[in-house]
């Protein structure tokens, strides 16, 4: 399974390139740049772990890109993506947010249904166990 | 035309009998509108022979104390203060006949956070006023003191995107169609293909309610199916508008406890069901963590001559307060009706939290909001992938972006057709953030992205010559130079 989330996830992998041209938007916006990474892509995960504080006062791209070639060397195996902060009043948030590492093995969810009273059931998104998503 | 008050004081002015608006006290020149007054601009086209002032004078007397004539009753109350006051009357700009009346009412005429007590206030009798020929409640001017009455977005555009874990481009749905007529299980079908695609959404149309081809639990139970299927096919978030709209609040609660109970993220409402319908299910979704769309049904019966009825920036701005997360605001590109500078006054007034006035917008008025949650615009109606950089240019990026026909009929199915405008999306995103001219480039960046997805390509054949281009009747009436005379 492609995991599709974040702005970019339809298109094929960003090159170096082309992630230096997004972190570069965000600079020019003065958000703050992030890199986050994890091993549990759940789509209600979302405290990913955090490579370092977000990168303030920043303004060149080259900055975060290595950076990230530095997260990617220890942690090549797992999602990584990169997120652009807003501070500003009204929105103190993500402004964008894109993956731009994806392990060998994309993660692999399955739904886990429980029957409840009438018709009803409550559903559960877990994260298939290796040995199956390999299938 | 702005000449003397002619109001009539003390004794006189309580005499039995008949007297003209203006010289009853609703029309005040020199008046000076207080930061606490709710302020509203009418268009007035009074009857043939029938004085402008009067006429506006007539619509500040009918909306706030006065009826048709002198009541001595009048005397018990501080009746001054409750008087509205039209202080302000122009000719509109090349439209002889009609005047805009600027009319101002103390705040003390309204009860605090209800849209209902307002608006009846506002437009509760005087659209029927003989002497009239026709009436618009072209726009309105709320003190913060009022907005900070009201709940506001019971989620707001920020805190829907971090739920929704979506950031820096459009979100984007479908409306699932034919709109009548599916079983509950083939209705899920469409919204499990649509979101597995790569929607964010998909929507129930406003009159997709509980009907004999689909009763409103089979349609939930299905679409819950669907969502939580392709929620895990994809590893995002996704939800589908359950329509709630009933014939009761009791029918509606009923319907929304079960969509929270199966876990959907949202829920939407018609607005049809009435204002204060609409803020019940504002605080309910606000103490449910839901998200709450509403579906602007019916609003053209009165919002799109303009000679007559309610604007609806007006609407977009009870809506605000009122407290809805999405609304419907119109596409500019597509099938219904959309003045791009109209259109962009509604967005703004959905979005920001500061309007300064412009009349080329059609906004009349500084307004603030106060920090008042962002309300989500939603572009619906015959729009396609092929007019993704419009779009994004005319609406920009926070805004909930609908193609129903444009996903659900492409010629290699619908989830196909849901990749195709998530392609075309995410591409004009990247072209815009690396600084490219993608308005004008807009073609040759889609035709592109389409040698990689063979979806788009097809999506860009089918609907390449698609647009509707016809005239507005909804413009707004300025002339630049009226700027300096305000």
């Amino acid at each position: 399974m492609k995991l599709t989330q974040g702005c970019f996830s339809y298109l094929p992998d960003l090159t170096d390139e082309q992630i230096t041209s997004q972190v570069q938007y965000c600079l020019s916006n003065g958000w703050a740049v992030n890199i986050e990474f994890t091993d549990d892509p759940h789509p209600r995960n979302t405290y990913w772990e955090m490579w370092g504080l977000p990168m303030f006062d920043l303004q060149d791209a080259a900055g975060v890109m290595m950076e990230l070639a530095e997260c990617r060397r220890v942690y090549g195996d797992r999602y990584i993506r990169i997120s652009g902060f807003d501070s500003s009043h009204g929105w103190e948030s993500v402004r964008i947010s894109f993956l731009v590492n994806r392990p060998p093995q994309e993660a692999e969810f399955e739904l886990v249904r429980q029957e409840a009273a009438g018709r009803a059931i409550r559903y559960t998104t877990v994260r298939k166990p290796a040995a199956h998503a390999a299938q | 035309m702005n000449v003397h008050s002619g109001t009539v004081h003390g004794k006189e002015r309580y005499r039995s009998g008949v007297m003209e608006y203006k010289r009853m006290g609703y029309w005040e020149p020199d008046y000076v509108p207080k930061d606490t007054d709710v302020i509203a601009l009418f268009r007035v086209t009074p009857q043939e022979g029938v004085d402008p002032i009067e006429a506006s004078a007539a619509v500040a007397g009918e909306s706030s104390t006065a009826t048709w004539t002198v009541v001595w009753t009048d005397r018990l109350t501080a009746a001054e203060k409750y008087r509205a006051k039209c202080y302000r009357v122009d000719p509109v700009p090349g439209s002889p006949g009609s005047y805009f009346a600027y009319i101002a009412y103390d705040l003390d005429l309204f009860e605090p956070g209800s849209i209902a007590n307002l608006s009846a206030s506002i437009i509760g009798n005087v659209f029927g006023f003989k002497p009239l020929k026709a009436l618009r409640l072209e726009d309105m001017r709320f003190p913060v003191a009022y907005v900070k009455t009201f709940q506001g977005p019971a989620t707001g555009i920020v805190v829907e995107r971090e739920r929704l874990d979506k950031f820096g481009r459009p979100l984007l749905g479908a409306t699932v169609k034919p709109k009548l007529g599916l079983s509950g299980r083939n209705y899920g079908r469409v919204v499990f293909e649509a979101l597995k695609g790569g929607l964010d959404f998909t929507k129930d149309d406003e009159n997709i309610n509980s009907q004999p081809f689909m009763h409103w639990r089979e349609r939930f139970l299905y679409c819950m199916e669907a969502v939580n299927r392709a929620q895990a096919a994809t590893g995002e978030v996704k939800g589908t508008y359950l329509n709630i709209t009933a014939g009761t609040m009791e029918d509606m609660y009923e319907r929304a406890e079960f969509a929270k109970e199966l876990g959907s993220i949202v829920v939407m409402i018609d607005l049809v069901i009435g204002y204060t319908a609409i803020q019940s299910m504002s605080k309910w979704a606000r103490r449910n963590d839901m998200i709450l769309h509403l579906h602007r049904a019916g609003h053209s019966t009165y919002t799109r001559q303009k000679s007559h009825g309610v604007s609806f920036r007006v609407i977009a701005k009870w809506m605000r307060l009122a407290g809805v997360d999405h609304i419907h605001a119109g596409t500019v590109v597509g099938k219904l009706e959309g003045d791009p500078n109209t259109t962009r006054g509604y967005y703004d007034v959905c979005r920001e939290d500061f309007n300064p006035m412009k009349l080329e917008h059609g906004l009349f008025f500084d307004q603030s909001w106060a920090s008042l949650n962002k309300l989500m615009p939603v572009a619906s109606g015959g729009i396609h992938a092929g007019q993704m950089h419009q779009l994004l240019d005319l609406l920009g990026e926070d805004v909930v972006l609908q193609f129903g026909g444009g996903t659900i009929g492409h010629p290699m199915g619908i989830a196909a057709g849901a990749t195709a405008n998530r392609v075309a999306l995410e591409a004009m995103i990247l072209a815009r953030n690396e600084g490219r001219d993608y308005v004008h480039e807009g073609p040759e960046i889609l035709a592109k992205a389409a040698q990689t997805c063979t979806p788009l390509k097809a999506a860009l054949d089918v609907w390449k010559d698609v647009t509707f281009n016809y005239q507005s009747t909804d413009t707004p009436d300025f002339v630049p130079t009226a700027l300096e005379t305000v």
